[in-house]
């Protein structure tokens, strides 16, 4: 279902995580975050990430925004170093973050917020970027709301803004950390197909992190579970679910046998984690 | 004019005042003039608001006039102030007719406000500079906590060494009290802000001129306002403590005089004074805040 539009731009976006390593504190406490985490991700593909909470899923995505850097391994963006141990990676809006509580800048206005990547940039002039802003928000029906400030608007509604203000700078990868974590069911499942659409419509590459197994299902072509600290991929599940995905898949036998399959690993890890957790409170 | 005119006109403009306040308010639901200051009138919070004056006041003519208590008898009523305040033929010659009055009260507005906006100007960026780098907080923020504690009073006489005569050392006295009050709170405003905006800045491309003016300042915004409201209410403080001990002019100074002079009532005119000049300046600072920070204002409030 992808746009011509959309096809031709998933030439970009490839990702090659290599053998990541990444510890907090080497002299002092030495936290082993991850530990020769692999992945392949294809351009234009959508990539989610599951495992129990601080499996290292945040320090991954951290790596590859640029706000960390890594103690081992390399990280290739469509084949050109990205992060390496010597190299530092900085923040860019070749990928651009989604943030799991949110960060519009709530000084100012979704237009402003939506325009702010290209003016910084200076990719675009201030009538230009308020031109293209409120195309695309038009597009998905915000444009009602653009001189509103953030605060003003539904955490749905702040999201879907977000993921706008992303898309803006074309961003070769979308990084999304637990952006519907703090959602009611309803809001979730109307962000989900919001964010289908926006993929079908793109195709850019999109790595999104969850511990919600049935939203990483319906949402992604590949599901990867990522063990307890030191945190590396343990298992890829590949979703053979069409696009666009329907709401009716839910229920479908092939959905829950891949629910299944998550579970048993998830909870194997989740497990680990908590006697590791009782170890050290001992 | 005769003092009980005068004191009828100020209700009035009270009355107006406060009436003009819900008016706007009336603007929202479509209420007439009439109506909603009757509505206000008749408001609980309104009355309850009323009832603290009255109470004060009653209780301060109980224990000073009518029983006199021991060790307020020496004290003026509030009648009699208020009276000898409205009064165009003063018994001590300070009265709002009185032009002594208005010298008094322009020069501590003067100097208070010298203070408040130096401390400001030099404040707001210290304060951005100690948030914004780690080097420059380590470098100053042992210093100023060491210094900040130090009671203005106690800086008179160096002040008065340093500086050529006490109009500057009574200036610097109440800038120093602001400037630390100021300086803080942006600190700490700069420190509230959520990591997550300076990342997603630096995702879309933001250079490190851009966070300080797109991320620090707006986000500091907040905490340096309720720092303005604070370091404005401390200048007053600091300065009628710093009139008292080494100026000519100002209310702090017309207060100690007055105390020497045995003016009871004059004591009371200046406090009052006071109390109003605080109140209004106060307001005028959150007002601009509020002007600048009108996202604020409407997450709180809706649109």
């Amino acid at each position: 279902m992808n746009t011509p539009e959309a096809a031709c731009r998933a030439s970009e976006g490839a990702m090659s995580i290599r053998d990541v390593g990444k510890i907090y504190d080497p002299e002092g406490v030495h936290v082993v975050a991850l530990k020769n985490c692999s992945l392949e991700i294809a351009a234009g593909e959508f990539v989610a990430i599951v495992g129990p909470s601080g499996c290292g899923k945040s320090t991954l995505l951290n790596t590859i925004a640029g706000f960390d850097g890594l103690t081992s391994g390399e990280i290739l963006l469509d084949g050109e170093p990205l992060a390496t141990v010597d190299k530092d990676p900085s923040p860019g809006p070749d990928r651009v973050v989604v943030f799991q509580h949110g960060a519009l800048f709530p000084w100012k206005t979704v237009l402003e917020n939506v325009t702010y990547g290209p003016v910084a940039q200076g990719a675009m002039s201030e009538e230009a970027a308020n031109k293209r802003a409120q195309e695309m928000l038009s597009r998905v029906g915000l444009n009602d709301i653009e001189t509103s400030y953030p605060g003003q608007l539904s955490s749905g509604m702040q999201r879907r803004v977000e993921i706008i203000r992303a898309l803006i700078n074309n961003p070769k990868v979308l990084l999304l950390d637990e952006p519907f974590r703090a959602m009611d069911t309803v809001t979730k499942s109307a962000s989900h197909q919001y964010l289908l659409e926006l993929y079908d419509a793109t195709g850019k590459t999109i790595f999104f992190i969850t511990h919600d197994l049935e939203e990483a299902i319906f949402l992604a072509d590949k599901v990867l579970v990522m063990t307890t600290r030191p945190g590396y991929i343990k298992k890829t599940l590949q979703v053979n679910l069409p696009r666009p995905r329907q709401y009716s898949m839910l229920a479908s036998e092939e959905f829950l046998a891949m629910k299944a399959q998550l579970v048993e690993a998830v909870h194997e890890e989740a497990v680990k984690a908590f006697e590791a957790g009782e170890r050290e409170m001992a | 004019m005769n003092p009980y005119i005068v004191l009828g006109l100020l209700l009035m403009a009270v009355l107006a005042v406060g009436a003009w306040q819900q008016k706007k308010k009336a603007h929202l639901y479509e209420i007439s003039w009439g109506h909603q200051i009757r509505k206000t009138l008749t408001s609980r919070s309104f009355l309850l608001q009323l009832g603290g004056f009255v109470a004060f006041v009653v209780v301060w003519e109980l224990t000073v006039k009518t029983f006199s208590l021991p060790w307020f008898s020496r004290l003026p009523g509030p009648w009699e102030c208020l009276l000898e305040w409205l009064s165009p033929d003063p018994d001590y010659g300070i009265s709002i007719y009185t032009e002594d009055y208005y010298t008094h009260i322009i020069y501590s507005t003067y100097r208070a406000t010298t203070a408040f906006v130096l401390a400001t100007l030099l404040g707001v960026p210290m304060g951005l500079l100690m948030g914004w780098s780690r080097k420059f907080y380590d470098y100053s923020y042992p210093l100023v906590e060491l210094i900040r504690p130090i009671p203005p009073l106690a800086w008179v006489p160096l002040a008065i060494l340093i500086l050529p005569g006490d109009e500057p050392a009574v200036i610097f006295v109440t800038f120093l009290v602001a400037f630390f009050v100021t300086a803080l709170n942006t600190l700490l405003g700069v420190e509230s802000i959520d990591e997550s905006y300076f990342r997603a800045a630096r995702c879309l491309g933001a250079d490190k001129r851009r966070l300080l003016f797109d991320v620090v300042l707006p986000g500091a915004m907040p905490f340096i306002f309720t720092g303005l409201q604070i370091s404005m209410g401390a200048a007053w403080f600091s300065l009628v403590a710093g009139e008292m001990i080494a100026a000519q002019y100002g209310l702090g100074f017309l207060i100690w005089d007055s105390y020497s002079l045995i003016q009871y009532p004059v004591i009371v005119i200046g406090m009052a004074t006071l109390g109003v000049i605080g109140w209004v300046s106060s307001a005028a600072v959150r007002s601009v805040g509020r002007k600048l920070m009108a996202w604020r204002e409407r997450e709180l409030y809706g649109s």
